[in-house]
């Protein structure tokens, strides 16, 4: 089944990409600054947080004394956030916005939430990569350590894609899972050191932060990019066990459901 | 070779009573059943062959869109099964997955990938489509500019860019001014001669008469009839009348045609004659001459009030002419069991040549669609002959009259 799947994205990679490729020329096609507002955004968000959290408030990383080292921190739980939260927050709507495609046309379905993910991973790599000659504008680059970021980004991706589509399908049947999820996805950001640094936080919260999958994810991105420093492998094996399990819950659910799905758009 | 087969296909559609009905159903699935089970389609069976062409007809919620939606492939039968040789292409929504900001071709190519082209077949496909959306220099323009009868010209000429072995049409789909609508049914036309199969859906008999080679009619979920054109079509008009397959009544008559009968059955025809002039019951009649039509009636149950008409069609079902009793001027009131009516049309017989099929009908009042109490397609066949007069073509008598001048040039 998973082979049949594979085959119709292949099938209709054509469809996919031109749909990448129109979503991201609409996005800025109107716009006087086009694609320069894909940064834009990003970008003052990381001014507000450093602002307010490394000037204002005076957080201090551990070992690290200097503003841009919190910028860099930042960055790096930050943007990788954005990537997941993109991922989750679109594909659970992937199939309601599309209702009228999947009512009137045949095409496979699950090329829906891949254009989502190619979507998010374009948005991504533009931020990021900015984000990259950044570090090395200014002298930080980890240098080859930075290949250590490939597969946990394969890690969250996976994760991000299983939990959208379970939440994709399950929104269709019961629509209070969209409104849900955006909350749940708030909690989930502010319950992940990203802002701030996972020491400020008292001994007693620490244990639960052992069932924050995102919390392994988000601190090896920071020991690569930050300290340079490969990350402890060990810590990502449950957030990779749970990405696996979440995905191929995500499978189970479209097998079953996905026929009923159109009767319910 | 069949192209599409159909095995006892149903569609149910589930209707839980709550929200947390489904919820409480998927949670716990040893749980009784929470939900109606509400059949759209039961127990259809159908074997359509290469290069035929099939009327899919049915009053509004039969479950015609929900058939063409399994054949299409976009919603999963619940039960049955449904096998395709060949690719489908539906003409049912035009213009799916246009995207206004993007240009005419821009979007043809995307059309064309969901179609599943890839875009080296589209390159190749795109001078043909443009050529046939007709909409010139506007192809490089946003399609939000364009007026809706380029954006569905445009999408028509996408959609049928390649011979599909399986083409679905819904008449719903008015494509532009008459003139485009006349070259993108002799598109349709070309694909069938070159062996494309049909499916048509549609109310309008000439459409599905001129085109259809069998008729399926369906009637709450279910196939209620499948056969020749004309046959299923009187059926599926009787149907409109009466709403009950059990009222309708199809036999074959003396003159080995089908005749349909419905309605409630308050009052009944007994007789149809054709008479001449001179009051001779006839089967065929001089073109130009007078001829009465008389029709016996008789009144089973009491009724208030009553309207008599017929009409004539011709060979291919087509109607060449109807009128009633109301229309006449003539009211007929307060009926009593056991009187019998007695009908005189008068009229001159100015059809061409041909066999010609009488319907008559009863009913409450102008249109029979209230309270029919009687509907009869081909209860009199007559022919027209004309030895007499002319010999014309067509089947209206204008009774033309020649005058005719030679002028020189003037030197």
């Amino acid at each position: 089944m998973v082979n049949a799947q594979l085959k119709a994205i292949w099938s209709y990679r054509g469809f996919i990409w031109g749909s990448v490729q129109r979503e991201f020329q609409s996005r800025y096609r109107n716009s006087l600054l086009g694609s320069f507002w894909a940064i834009l955004t990003p970008l003052a968000t990381i001014l507000i947080y450093t602002i307010i959290f490394s000037r204002l408030m005076q957080v201090r990383l551990p070992g690290m004394n200097d503003t841009l080292a919190y910028s860099i921190y930042l960055c790096a739980g930050i943007l990788t956030w954005g990537l997941f939260a993109e991922i989750i927050g679109r594909c659970q709507t992937v199939f309601l916005d599309n209702a009228n495609m999947i009512k009137k046309l045949t095409f496979p379905r699950i090329c829906l939430p891949v254009i989502v993910v190619l979507n998010a991973g374009v948005n991504f790599l533009i931020i990021f990569g900015l984000f990259l000659s950044f570090l090395v504008l200014v002298g930080k680059f980890p240098g080859w350590v930075i290949l250590a970021l490939t597969p946990i980004l394969i890690v969250q991706i996976a994760l991000a894609i299983g939990l959208g589509v379970f939440l994709g399908i399950m929104n269709v049947f019961f629509r209070d899972v969209g409104q849900f999820v955006g909350i749940v996805l708030q909690f989930w950001f502010w319950f992940t050191p990203i802002v701030y640094p996972a020491s400020v936080l008292p001994e007693y919260i620490q244990p639960w932060f052992r069932l924050n999958p995102m919390v392994s994810v988000v601190a090896a991105y920071q020991s690569i990019l930050l300290y340079g420093q490969w990350p402890q492998w060990s810590t990502l094996v449950p957030a990779t066990l749970i990405a696996i399990s979440v995905c191929l819950l995500a499978i189970a659910l479209y097998w079953r459901r996905a026929g009923e799905m159109v009767d319910e758009i | 070779m069949t192209i599409l087969r159909i095995q006892n296909l149903g569609k149910a559609y589930k209707r839980y009573f709550s929200h947390w009905a489904r919820l409480a159903e998927w949670c716990l699935p040893s749980s009784p059943p929470r939900h109606h089970v509400h059949w759209a389609l039961q127990d259809v069976n159908c074997e359509v062959q290469h290069g035929e062409a099939i009327g899919i007809v049915g009053m509004n919620g039969a479950g015609k869109s929900t058939l063409l939606k399994i054949i299409a492939g976009t919603t999963q039968p619940t039960t049955g099964i449904i096998q395709m040789n060949g690719r489908v292409a539906a003409l049912l929504e035009l213009g799916m997955g246009f995207h206004p900001d993007f240009t005419g071709r821009q979007n043809v190519v995307m059309a064309g990938q969901l179609f599943g082209f890839l875009v080296d077949e589209i390159q190749t496909l795109l001078p043909e489509i443009e050529a046939f959306a007709e909409i010139g220099d506007y192809i490089e323009q946003p399609v939000r500019t364009y007026s809706s009868g380029m954006l569905m010209r445009l999408a028509f000429a996408v959609a049928t860019a390649q011979r599909p072995d399986l083409l679905i049409v819904d008449e719903a789909l008015s494509v532009g001014d008459s003139y485009f609508q006349h070259k993108s049914f002799r598109k349709i036309r070309t694909f069938r001669e070159e062996g494309t199969t049909l499916l048509l859906v549609s109310h309008d008999r000439n459409a599905i008469q001129s085109i259809c080679d069998r008729v399926i009619v369906l009637h709450e979920g279910k196939v209620v009839k499948e056969g020749p054109a004309e046959e299923a079509m009187d059926f599926y008009h009787a149907l409109l009348a009466a709403r009950d397959v059990n009222l309708i009544r199809q036999e074959r008559n003396t003159f080995g045609k089908v005749q349909t009968v419905s309605g409630g059955g308050e009052i009944t025809v007994a007789k149809v004659r054709l008479l001449t002039g001179d009051g001779k019951s006839v089967e065929a009649v001089e073109t130009g001459t007078n001829v009465r039509l008389e029709i016996t009636a008789r009144v089973n149950k009491p009724v208030e009030e009553a309207v008599m008409g017929f009409m004539i069609k011709d060979r291919f079902g087509q109607i060449m002419y109807g009128i009633n009793s109301y229309r006449l001027g003539q009211a007929i009131e307060h009926l009593s069991v056991g009187e019998q009516l007695v009908f005189c049309f008068e009229f001159v017989m100015n059809l061409g040549k041909g066999n010609y099929s009488i319907t008559t009908a009863i009913s409450k009042m102008d249109s029979h669609l209230s309270d029919n109490y009687e509907w009869c397609d081909g209860g009199l066949i007559f022919s027209v002959l004309n030895t007499r007069k002319v010999d014309f073509v067509g089947s209206v008598s204008l009774n033309a009259v020649l005058s005719f001048q030679r002028v020189s040039p003037e030197s």
